[in-house]
């Protein structure tokens, strides 16, 4: 069905820019699962030469899973890639770019302590008889970049350089082989307006020369600037392609949004009581961090904190939490100065963070459900008598917390590692449940977390507000920002934007502080 | 045999399965035990006799102390390469402390015998307390940190000794400590015994035990959820290093004399003891009661291939085969634990 719909698509769209009987670049039933979750599921998606075709979705809607097959960075599950109408088999990334398809990540995938050259070249460099020919490959690499029009020097070593000219080293790379299929992950994201500027007319040049871009960015500019057609994905699976010339905003924040929202979203009734936390004039250490940014969050209010990734919101809660440094700031925590926040401390005082990365911050893996419940209340009651654990009040407390949020499979002496990414999230939501906190901050409770699970977080996120909690949710989705805070912070580049109350948060209103506005 | 009945018990799957799940359970200690069971028995008459098994008992009882040890340092995602120094530093200091005592006041023998050992696990434990600083507090590797410690303790032990064995202890020590039994079985298994009920208690009837798990198991996830996460490494290594002393005295005591050359084996054998014993090199997984039974198998081997007269330099090549093979069956496991969904 959803090929059909892709068909038709091209019909519509396609009549100008076809300029050859096959698509360059082909997916069909592509699929990508890992342990527990499906990341990419019977995605359909076509490329033409000389066209820019922009992938949009939400964090976590499968773009990355599809990039990274089409580089030949992961292996797809099943379905099939075919380039130039026969059908490739991608096993690695060099074997992507021996056919002419160069992907350039988001994360780099540079050595720092070599030099711009040696990352070019690096896994192909110029040999005569098994030895290297430095002299070879600078030359050849600075022709690449004059070709790009870049202003590197191929020999200064890359940790010296700054992150937009990392980011053209990168760019640089996939020039290496003469690329047909180029595929760009964000790569405006830590470019200047010049930079941007730059890349943009050597997207143009490449299209003239026929090369295919997939382009991903997150930027509605962008994608009015360059774009020719827009693939929508959500939850992994393809929503729709459009033509980009002739597709509003709306239009694709509501594809790639879209759902119906009463059915997962809960009607909270807010009840704002004592302030919990006030924080003011909050600074970080470093370049990018929060500069000054005063939010407060009230007993029965769901606040939330909107921005892009990098933008500070996650940050402020940490440095709140004591989990990430301070510069200077104060920090009111139910009417009594902290001072420099404690983790331990904080938690004493009733202050709960749930992390956004399971993986890496949240959770034991190899440890069990229990285990993981437990770990941030094992020294109250009525899991510790005295210096002893109370296991059968452990067990007692993990069992109906299992329950009550509806773990599945039901088992909590099963590996963290083992449950899906939904499982996982309500493993982090329980602990949250082991003793009465004040005040508790998601930090983008629902990434990676299928729409089902997604409707029991709201729900039990609501919950606690109207039991009188103070809720901070930190998230970049949009609907849970607009549907569930009753307030929210907008943040941008380490300062708040704009606060918004009640029906002021709207989309347009948030989005209005979200994007950078670089053409007004 | 328990093990199987167990696990068919625990769900019901096909019987192909069974081995695997066994595996990624158990690890591979389970078929390593039979296999040498099996192997050896075939090899020796003498091998499966209740004497046997109860000199294999206590002649493992030293490496089983050191690894309950190593299996802490292990589970927090480290390791500690100094025990062997631990042992030698403290039997040195141990024995030096003992025999001037013993010199000064010939008539308080339990004085001396008390001032000895606990002169000599404060000094062993002081290599843990480096160690601990170290890595909890300078962020230096476990691997660098204990290699640099390993060179310190050895080279303070040699130098307190010149290099000589310490003599001049009493009788009594050796009489009690190294030789002395209670209904048939030696001092060491006891006391062994008894630090193993306490440390079992530690790692399971406390938090402070949940701790250790939970640093190994995401430091930061621990950190966010309140655990002190440099207190609990500092306190594994001295834990660590406080176990590899008191097996040192009990070591001393049986050889009676102070040795600095003694323990070199330990640090190999006794990571290896963990890692059979499915302790993950990562952190965060790993039973105590596996890692007695690890160190008991590594005796068990060792006493087979005595018994089938391998010859002592081919022992080691074995040794250190068996702790590759455990590393790869936990990469293995690794994979399967992925597989298996349940």
């Amino acid at each position: 069905m959803v090929s059909q719909a892709s068909d038709a698509m091209v019909q519509e769209v396609g009549e100008g820019a076809r300029a050859s009987a096959h698509p360059l670049l082909r997916t069909e039933s592509l699929t990508k699962d890992y342990p527990g979750i499906r990341a990419l599921n019977e995605m359909n998606f076509d490329l033409r030469s000389g066209e820019v075709h922009i992938l949009f979705g939400e964090n976590g809607a499968g773009k990355s899973t599809l990039i990274s097959m089409l580089a030949g960075a992961n292996h797809p599950t099943s379905g099939k890639i075919l380039f130039e109408g026969k059908e490739v088999h991608l096993g690695s990334v060099h074997e992507a770019r021996e056919l002419g398809i160069s992907a350039v990540f988001q994360e780099f995938s540079l050595i720092p302590q070599m030099t711009v050259a040696e990352n070019m070249f690096l896994g192909a460099e110029p040999t005569q008889g098994g030895f290297l020919r430095p002299r070879e490959q600078k030359a050849k690499a600075e022709e690449i970049l004059k070709n790009l029009d870049f202003h590197l020097k191929p020999g200064r070593r890359v940790d010296h350089l700054t992150r937009a000219e990392q980011q053209m080293v990168e760019i640089a790379k996939a020039f290496r082989t003469d690329p047909s299929v180029l595929i760009l992950d964000e790569p405006t994201a830590s470019l200047t307006n010049h930079e941007t500027e730059q890349l943009f007319k050597l997207v143009a040049k490449l299209r003239k020369r026929g090369v295919g871009i997939i382009y991903i960015t997150h930027r509605m500019a962008e994608i009015r600037e360059i774009g020719d057609r827009i693939t929508i994905l959500r939850d992994g699976r393809f929503i729709d392609t459009v033509d980009a010339a002739t597709t509003g905003e709306d239009r694709l924040v509501e594809l790639m949004t879209g759902r119906v929202v009463g059915q997962i979203f809960p009607k909270v009734n807010y009840n704002p009581g004592d302030t919990i936390l006030e924080v003011e004039n909050l600074h970080t250490p470093g370049s990018g961090g929060l500069n000054g940014a005063s939010a407060l969050v009230r007993r029965g209010e769901i606040v939330g904190f909107a921005g892009l990734v990098g933008s500070g919101k996650s940050k402020f809660a940490q440095a709140s939490f004591g989990s990430y440094p301070i510069e200077s700031g104060r920090i009111r925590f139910k009417g009594q100065d902290v001072g420099k926040p404690k983790t331990r401390d904080m938690l004493k005082r009733g202050f709960m963070y749930l992390p956004s990365d399971r993986r890496s911050d949240g959770l034991m893996m190899m440890r069990p459900a229990r285990e993981n419940i437990s770990l941030a209340s094992l020294t109250n009651a009525p899991l510790s008598a005295g210096l002893f654990l109370n296991t059968r009040a452990e067990n007692r407390v993990a069992s109906e917390l299992a329950d009550r949020l509806n773990l599945s499979p039901r088992r909590i002496e099963r590996l963290a590692g083992q449950f899906s990414g939904g499982n996982q999230q309500k493993l982090m939501l329980a602990r949250s449940l082991t003793r009465e906190f004040d005040l508790i901050v998601f930090d983008e409770p629902t990434v990676g977390v299928d729409v089902g699970t997604r409707a029991a977080i709201y729900q039990f996120i609501a919950e606690l507000s109207e039991n009188g909690a103070a809720i901070l949710l930190i998230s970049s989705d949009l609907p849970e920002i607009l549907h569930l805070t009753n307030r929210t912070y907008v943040f941008y580049r380490g300062e708040i934007q704009a606060e918004l109350a009640g029906d002021d948060i709207t989309e347009a209103n948030v989005l209005a502080h979200f994007f950078e506005r670089e053409e007004v | 045999m328990t093990v199987s009945s167990e696990s068919s018990a625990a769900s019901s799957s096909t019987l192909a399965d069974l081995p695997k799940k066994v595996f990624v359970r158990l690890g591979i200690l389970p078929f390593l035990l039979v296999i040498a069971v099996v192997v050896f028995t075939i090899l020796s008459d003498n091998f499966l006799t209740g004497r046997n098994l109860l000199n294999v008992l206590r002649q493992s009882v030293f490496l089983t102390i050191v690894s309950m040890g190593q299996m802490l340092a292990l589970l927090t995602g480290g390791f500690d390469l100094s025990v062997g120094t631990t042992l030698a530093l403290t039997s040195v200091v141990g024995a030096m402390a003992m025999a001037a005592t013993y010199a000064a006041m010939p008539d308080a023998v339990w004085l001396a015998i008390f001032i000895g050992c606990f002169a000599g696990i404060v000094a062993g434990t002081m290599i843990g307390v480096c160690n601990g600083i170290g890595v909890a507090f300078f962020g230096v590797s476990p691997f660098m940190m204990s290699l640099g410690m390993t060179s310190v303790g050895f080279g303070i032990a040699l130098f307190l000794t010149g290099g000589t064995p310490v003599y001049g202890m009493p009788q009594a020590f050796g009489d009690v400590f190294g030789f002395g039994s209670f209904l048939g079985i030696h001092t060491p298994i006891y006391v062994a015994a008894l630090l193993a009920v306490l440390l079992f208690v530690y790692l399971y009837r406390t938090p402070f035990g949940r701790y250790i798990y939970a640093v190994g198991g995401n430091a930061k996830a621990a950190g966010l959820s309140g655990i002190n996460t440099r207190a609990t490494l500092l306190w594994t290594y001295i834990m660590c290093a406080a176990m590899a002393s008191v097996a040192g005295m009990l070591l001393t005591a049986r050889l009676d004399t102070g040795e600095a050359n003694i323990g070199a084996s330990m640090p190999l054998e006794s990571i290896a003891a963990c890692v059979i014993a499915g302790v993950s090199l990562r952190g965060g997984v790993g039973r105590l009661e596996n890692v007695i039974l690890g160190a008991l198998f590594i005796g068990l081997v060792q006493n087979g291939m005595n018994l089938a007269r391998i010859e002592s330099y081919l022992q080691t090549v074995v040794l250190g085969g068996l702790l590759i093979l455990a590393v790869i069956a936990d990469q293995i496991r690794l994979r399967y634990v992925a597989s298996l969904k349940d």
